[in-house]
C-alpha cells in the first residue's frame, strides 16, 4: 500500500482555457473596428445634430450613454469619433515605428561608430520623458490633430529604436548569422534573408502593443486642448469637453474616456498574447 | 504495508539503521511520471552513486528525499525513513529541521546557487543561523573552520567576497562548505563538478572524498561513469526514472548484468581506441570512397597570436592539418582553443601570424577576397540550437545552404536543391520527417545531426568541429562520435576537433595540441601525447580524468 | 587595480556622461526655438497674438535678444546663459523663466513625492499580497496591474474626482491647500505608475524564485515564506530601482495632465500655458529643467544602484 505524501496539482483552472482577457479584448476591437470604418452602420442619429432641447439627457435607452450640453448623443459621437481616435493613435505608431526602425538598425548594422552615435541619441531622447518631446515639438509648430500625431511619433521613438536596437544586435551577434556568414552567403543576402526577418519579427507585437498607448496621448494632447479641437468627436476632445460639465453630467466625460481605456487595454492584451506566442515559437 | 508504521527497533543482529532509505518512491508532475518505484538505501560512511542520463529521474529522487521536489508534484512511497524515523507523516516544519542539520545538499553551479547579492561567509553562516546554532561569536567561528576544512585560503578575505568575486573552483569549495556547516550526517551532492575545469573537478572530487567519514553518507549524483569510479563503494544506474542496476562499484563496471548499463559502458569514448564503434546505431546510407583520396595539408596555421584588451587569448599557435585525418585541440576554459577555432573559420582576425587554407591566403585577405574559400571550412559547435534561424525548418536552413552563390559555380535549382537536401539528411541518418520540424522540436542528437548536414551541404573539406558532443548526453554522444567518424571515410574530411573531454579527444584524434593560457604546451600525436605526457599541465589534464586507484579498493 | 578602474568608471566618466546629455538637451532647446515657422521676433514678441509691431521694435528686440548676430554666437550665448542660469524672459508672463519656475516648483515637488510614495506602497502591495497564492491569485494581481499601468491619467483623474470629491465630498474639489488636496492628484499620478513598477518587480520577483540560490537556501532549512521575503524580494526590487529616474521624469511630464485636471498651480499647469501661449522661453526653459531633473535622478539611482549590487560595484575576477 502507498501514501500519497502530497497532494496532487489542481487541474489547470479554468480562467487559462478560457482566457477571459483575450477574448474581451478580441471582441472590443471587433466592435470598434467597424465603427471606425462605417460609424453610420451602428448608430441613428447624427453626431453633430444640436438638439437644445435634449441637453444633459442622462444615459436611457434612448441614449444609451446620454446626451451633452448641446443634446447630441454621446454614443453616436463615440462611435463617429473612433475612426479619427484610431487614426492618430495608429499614424502615431506607424511614424514612431519608422523612426525606430531607422535609428536602431542603423546602430545594429552600421558598424560601431554608428552604434556609439545612435546610443548617444537616444540616451538625449530619454532625457525627456512621456510628453514632454510632444509639448515642445506642438510649441514650435502649433496645435492639431496631425501636429498631435506627429509629436506623439516622434515622443514614441526612442523608445522602439531602443528595443530594436537591441533586438538587431542580438541577431547580428547570433549563431545563426555567423553559420550563414560562414557558408559564405554574401553580406547583402545575409542582411535580406537573415537578420531583417528575424529583427522586424517582434515587431507585430511591439506595434500592437504601440497603438494603444498612441492612442492614449494623442487623446491626452487633445484633452489639453493641444490636438484635435472641439467640436470634433474625437474621444480627448470629447472628455476635454465634457468635463466643464463633470458635476452635473458625469457621462459626457466617463464614456469616452472608458472608451480611451478599453481600446488601449485591449491592444495591450492581444499584443502581450502575440508576443509570448512569437517567444514560445522562436527559444 | 500499513502506514503510520511505528518505529520498530531494528533487532540486535540486523544491520545497522541506514541514515536514509526509501522504497517504492514514485513522483509525477502532471501527468508524466518521472520517478517510478526507486528504492534505495544510504548508510553512515558509505558513498552512493546515482548515475543516469538527462531525464533519468535522478535530481529529481534526491530533491524529493528532502522533500522539496517542486511545485505540482505528486509523490509516493513506500517507505521514507531518516534515522529509521518515517517522514511521510512529518510537517513541513519538522522536515525544515532535517534540510541543512541532517542533510546538507550541494546543488551544481555555484555562481547561481550561491546568492550573487551576499558575501559568501553569510551564505555559509546561513544554516547556522537558522538552526540556532551558538551566539554571533561562535558562528563566525564555525565558518572559519569549516572553510578551513574545505581549503579556501585565507577565508576571512574569502568570507567577505561575493560569488561573482570567487574562482570557480573556490565558490564551488564555498557551496560544500554551506553545505557542511552544520556537520550533517548526510552530504548529497547533485552533479558537483559538471561545470567546472578538470584540474579544478578532480580537486572538487578529493574534496567531497575527504569529506566522507565513518559516520557521514554520501549520495552524490552524476553522469559521468569516471567521477563514479572514483568516488563511489556503491552505484545505481537510473534509465526512465527506475533503477536498472545497482551494486558495488566494481561489480556493476567490470561486470555489468542489465544491458542498460553495458550499452552507457560501450558509450565511454575515454575506453575505446579510435575507429572502435561506441554506439550500436545503424550506419547513414553515405557513399562508398571511391578513387585516391586527396593527402597533404588542408589548414595550416603559422605563428598565431591574438590579445583582447591585453590579455593573450592565442599565443605563437601553429599547426598543420592534413585531409582525412583529426587534429585535436584540448585545454580548460580560457586556454585559447576556441579562439584558435575562430581565427581557422576566418571568424576572428589574428593579430600576427598567418593561416592557409588548401595553399591560399585565408586569414589576410579583405572578406570579400576570401569569400569564396569559405565552403571549403565550416563549423559545427557546441550549442546548435542557437545556430539555426528560428524561422526555418531543417528543410529551408539545408536548402538554403545548399543553394549558394558561387561565382564559376551553378546555383543549384529548386529541384535539385529539395533533393541534396534529403540526400544530406540520409547522410547524416536525420529521418525524415524531423525535415519539416523546426529546430527547436528537435532532440539535441537531432539537432547536431541537422548542424552536421548544413555543415556538409557546400562539401567542404575542413570542419571545425567546436566541443561538438559537450551538450548531449553519453549515449547520444557516441552515436554522433560514430557518425563523425564515418562521415571523416566517407568524404575524406580533415577534423579540427575542440574539446574540454580528453577521453573525447583522445577517442577521435590523430594529432593533438595541448593549451594553456593561450600557448600550446605539447603537441604530437594522440596515443604518444596520452600515453607519455611530456608536459606536466598534459600530466595534470590525464590525472584529473584517470583516478590512480580503482574506487572501492581503498575503502 | 581593476576595482580601481570600475571606480573610476562609475564615479568620473557617468557624471561626465550624464552632462554631456543635458549640454544635448540644451542643444535640442536651442534648435527649438529656431525651428520656429517665421520670424523668431514674432514669437519673442508673444506667438502672433494679433500684435502688430513697428519695424522700429522688431529691430530693437532682434537686436536686443542677439537674432542679428550669426547663428554659432547666438548657440554660444544660449549655453552661455544657460550656464549662468539665466533661462530668459517669458513672453507671455513678462516675467524671468527662473522666477516663474522657482515659484512653482515647490507644489510640484511635494505632488510627485507623494505620488511616488503612493505608487511604491501600492505596487508593493499588489505584489505581495497576490504572489505565492495559486495560479489565481497571480492572475488576479498582474490582471489589476495591467489595467492601472493603461489607464490614461486624464480619465482616471477626472474619475476620482467625480467620486471622491463630488459626490463623497471627501476631498475639495479644486486647488485645495495641504494634504487633502493633494491627495486626489498624486493617486492619479500614483496608480499608472504603480501598475507598471507592479509588473516589473512581479517578473523580477518570479524570476528570482526560479534561481538555484532560492534552493540553495531552501535546502539549507529556509521556510518558503522567509526565502520570498529575505532573499528573493532584494533581487525583485533591484529593477524597480533603476526605472525609478525614468519614473521621477514622467511624474513631471505628467503632471502637465493632473494638474490641469485638478486645477492646481505648479509646473506642469505653468508649461501647459506656455505651450498653448506659444511662449518657447518659458516652455523651453521647463523642458530642461526636466530633462535636468531626469538625467540628476537617473545618475543617483545609478550610483545608489551600485551600493545595492556587489556585482556591479567589483568586476568579475578568476
Amino acid at each position: 500500500m502507498t501514501t500519497v505524501l502530497t497532494a496532487p496539482a489542481q487541474a489547470e483552472p479554468l480562467v487559462r482555457r478560457i482566457r477571459p482577457g483575450l477574448t474581451a479584448a478580441g471582441i472590443f476591437l471587433a466592435l470598434v473596428v467597424p465603427a471606425a470604418l462605417a460609424p453610420g452602420l451602428l448608430t441613428t442619429y447624427a453626431p453633430d445634430a444640436i438638439r437644445p432641447a435634449d441637453f444633459f439627457q442622462p444615459p436611457s435607452t434612448a441614449h444609451w450613454f446620454g446626451t451633452d450640453q448641446n443634446g447630441r448623443d454621446v454614443y453616436t459621437r463615440l462611435v463617429h469619433g473612433a475612426g479619427q481616435s484610431l487614426l492618430i493613435g495608429l499614424g502615431a505608431t506607424a511614424l514612431s515605428l519608422t523612426l525606430g526602425i531607422t535609428l536602431g538598425l542603423t546602430a545594429a548594422l552600421g558598424g560601431r561608430r554608428a552604434d556609439f552615435a545612435v546610443g548617444r541619441v537616444l540616451e538625449v531622447l530619454f532625457a525627456f520623458p512621456g510628453l514632454l518631446l510632444a509639448l515642445l515639438f506642438i510649441a514650435v509648430f502649433g496645435t492639431g490633430a496631425v501636429t498631435a500625431a506627429v509629436a506623439v511619433g516622434i515622443g514614441e521613438a526612442a523608445g522602439y529604436a531602443r528595443l530594436i536596437r537591441a533586438q538587431a544586435t542580438t541577431v547580428v551577434r547570433s549563431g545563426y548569422v555567423e553559420a550563414a556568414r560562414g557558408l559564405g552567403h554574401p553580406p547583402l543576402r545575409v542582411v535580406r534573408r537573415t537578420v531583417l526577418p528575424n529583427v522586424l519579427r517582434p515587431l507585430a507585437a511591439l506595434a500592437t502593443l504601440g497603438i494603444g498607448q498612441s492612442v492614449v496621448w494623442a487623446s491626452s494632447l487633445s484633452f489639453l486642448g493641444l490636438g484635435a479641437q472641439p467640436p470634433a468627436a474625437e474621444w480627448g476632445a470629447m472628455l476635454a469637453d465634457g468635463r466643464t460639465f463633470l458635476q452635473y453630467a458625469w457621462w459626457t466625460s466617463f464614456f469616452p474616456g472608458l472608451f480611451i481605456v478599453l481600446t488601449t487595454l485591449s491592444t495591450t492584451v492581444i499584443g502581450r498574447r502575440l508576443q509570448a506566442w512569437l517567444d514560445a515559437r522562436s527559444s | 504495508m500499513p502506514t503510520p508504521e511505528k518505529p520498530v527497533p531494528p533487532p540486535a543482529s540486523a544491520q545497522p539503521v541506514p541514515l536514509i532509505h526509501a522504497g517504492n518512491l514514485t513522483v509525477g508532475f502532471g501527468g508524466r511520471t518521472v520517478v517510478r518505484g526507486v528504492s534505495l538505501t544510504v548508510h553512515r560512511g558509505e558513498t552512493l552513486a546515482l548515475v543516469g542520463e538527462s531525464g533519468s529521474g535522478k535530481s529529481v529522487t534526491a530533491r524529493t528525499l528532502v522533500g522539496l521536489t517542486g511545485p505540482g508534484a505528486r509523490v509516493r512511497a513506500d517507505r521514507l525513513e531518516w534515522e529509521g524515523e518515517d517522514v511521510r507523516a512529518w510537517s513541513e516544519r519538522r522536515r525544515r529541521r532535517i534540510r541543512g542539520r541532517g542533510i546538507g545538499f550541494v546543488l551544481q553551479d555555484a555562481l547561481v546557487s550561491l546568492d550573487p547579492l551576499r558575501p559568501v561567509g553569510k551564505e555559509i553562516e546561513d544554516a547556522l543561523k537558522l538552526h540556532a546554532y551558538g551566539d554571533r561569536a561562535a558562528r563566525r567561528a564555525r565558518v572559519r573552520e569549516v572553510m578551513e576544512q574545505v581549503a579556501i585560503p585565507d577565508p576571512a578575505l574569502r568570507a567577505a567576497q561575493y560569488p561573482h568575486e570567487l574562482s570557480g573552483g573556490l565558490r564551488q569549495r564555498a557551496l560544500i562548505a554551506s553545505a557542511l556547516a552544520l556537520d550533517p550526517p548526510l552530504l548529497i551532492a547533485d552533479e558537483p563538478t559538471t561545470a567546472l575545469d578538470a584540474t579544478v573537478q578532480a580537486q572538487i572530487l578529493d574534496l567531497l572524498a575527504a569529506a566522507r567519514s565513518r559516520e557521514r553518507g554520501l549520495l552524490f549524483i552524476t553522469h559521468d561513469l569516471a567521477v563514479v569510479r572514483r568516488l563511489a563503494d556503491r552505484v545505481a544506474v537510473m534509465r526512465g526514472g527506475e533503477i536498472v542496476e545497482e551494486g558495488p562499484v566494481g561489480h556493476v563496471l567490470q561486470d555489468p548484468q542489465h544491458a542498460y548499463t553495458r550499452h552507457l559502458l560501450a558509450a565511454d569514448p575515454a575506453l575505446h581506441p579510435k575507429g572502435a564503434r561506441l554506439s550500436a546505431a545503424p550506419r547513414p546510407a553515405l557513399p562508398e570512397p571511391e578513387g585516391e583520396r586527396p593527402r597533404g595539408v588542408v589548414l595550416a596555421a603559422e605563428g598565431l597570436h591574438k590579445t583582447y584588451r591585453g590579455r593573450t587569448a592565442v599565443a605563437d599557435v601553429s599547426f598543420a592539418l592534413a585531409a582525412g585525418r583529426t587534429l585535436g585541440i584540448v585545454g580548460e576554459s580560457g586556454s585559447g582553443k576556441s579562439t584558435t577555432a575562430r581565427i581557422a573559420l576566418g571568424l576572428t582576425r589574428p593579430d600576427r601570424g598567418t593561416v592557409t587554407l588548401h595553399g591560399e591566403e585565408w586569414s589576410a585577405p579583405a572578406e570579400k577576397a576570401r569569400r569564396h574559400l569559405r565552403h571549403h571550412i565550416q563549423l559545427v559547435h557546441q550549442d546548435p540550437l542557437s545556430a539555426f534561424d528560428p524561422r526555418w525548418t531543417v528543410r529551408r536552413t539545408l536548402t538554403d545552404a545548399v543553394r549558394l552563390h558561387r561565382p564559376g559555380h551553378r546555383t543549384p535549382g529548386p529541384a535539385e536543391a529539395a533533393g541534396r537536401a534529403r540526400e544530406l539528411a540520409a547522410q547524416v541518418g536525420l529521418p525524415a520527417d524531423t525535415l519539416d520540424r523546426h529546430p527547436l522540436h528537435l532532440s539535441g542528437g537531432q539537432r547536431q545531426r541537422a548542424a552536421l548536414a548544413r555543415a556538409l551541404a557546400p562539401r567542404p573539406s575542413v570542419l571545425v568541429l567546436d566541443e561538438p558532443v559537450s551538450a548531449l548526453d553519453v549515449s547520444v554522444q557516441a552515436q554522433v562520435l560514430d557518425l563523425l567518424a564515418e562521415l571523416q571515410d566517407a568524404f575524406g574530411l580533415a577534423y579540427l576537433f575542440i574539446s574540454h573531454d580528453l577521453g573525447v579527444v583522445q577517442h577521435t584524434s590523430d594529432d593533438v595540441l595541448v593549451m594553456q593560457d593561450g600557448w600550446i604546451v605539447e603537441a604530437g600525436p594522440a596515443a604518444a601525447v596520452f600515453a607519455a605526457p611530456a608536459h606536466p599541465h598534459t600530466r595534470a589534464l590525464l590525472d584529473a580524468v584517470r583516478p590512480l586507484t580503482p574506487s572501492g579498493a581503498t575503502r | 587595480m581593476t576595482a580601481t578602474v570600475a571606480r573610476l568608471r562609475r564615479y568620473g566618466v557617468r557624471p561626465a556622461g550624464a552632462a554631456l546629455v543635458l549640454w544635448a538637451a540644451a542643444t535640442v532647446t536651442f534648435l527649438a526655438l529656431h525651428l520656429v515657422p517665421g520670424d523668431p521676433v514674432l514669437v519673442l514678441l508673444g506667438g502672433g497674438s494679433g500684435a502688430n509691431p513697428t519695424p522700429e521694435t522688431i529691430a530693437a528686440i532682434r537686436h536686443a535678444y542677439g537674432l542679428d548676430q550669426p547663428l554659432y554666437a547666438q548657440y554660444l550665448h544660449h549655453i552661455g546663459r544657460l550656464v549662468t542660469g539665466d533661462l530668459g524672459v517669458s513672453t507671455s508672463l513678462k516675467e524671468p523663466v527662473a522666477g516663474v519656475i522657482t515659484q512653482q516648483l515647490p507644489a510640484t515637488i511635494e505632488l510627485t513625492a507623494l505620488a511616488l510614495l503612493f505608487a511604491w506602497l501600492l505596487a508593493g502591495a499588489v505584489v505581495l499580497l497576490s504572489t505565492g497564492r495559486g495560479a489565481l491569485g497571480r492572475a488576479l494581481g498582474s490582471g489589476l496591474e495591467t489595467v492601472a499601468a493603461g489607464l490614461p491619467h486624464f480619465w482616471l483623474g477626472v474619475v476620482l474626482l467625480y467620486v471622491f470629491a463630488f459626490r463623497l465630498g471627501w476631498f475639495p474639489v479644486a486647488g485645495g491647500t495641504g494634504i487633502a488636496g493633494l491627495v486626489l492628484p498624486a493617486l492619479t499620478l500614483a496608480v499608472p505608475l504603480a501598475g507598471y513598477l507592479g509588473q516589473v518587480t512581479r517578473g523580477a520577483l518570479l524570476t528570482a524564485l526560479e534561481q538555484p540560490f532560492v534552493t540553495s537556501a531552501r535546502l539549507r532549512g529556509m521556510s518558503s515564506a522567509a526565502v520570498r521575503a529575505r532573499r528573493a524580494l532584494r533581487h525583485a526590487l533591484l529593477p524597480p530601482l533603476t526605472l525609478s529616474g525614468w519614473a521621477v521624469g514622467a511624474l513631471f511630464s505628467s503632471e502637465v495632465v493632473v494638474e490641469s485636471v485638478f486645477a492646481r498651480q505648479g509646473i506642469g499647469r505653468a508649461l501647459l500655458n506656455a505651450v498653448l501661449a506659444r511662449d518657447l522661453p518659458l516652455v523651453t526653459g521647463i523642458v530642461l529643467l526636466i530633462a535636468a531633473v531626469y538625467v540628476l535622478v537617473d545618475l543617483a539611482v545609478d550610483l545608489l544602484h551600485a551600493v545595492v549590487d556587489p556585482r556591479i560595484r567589483t568586476p568579475r575576477e578568476l
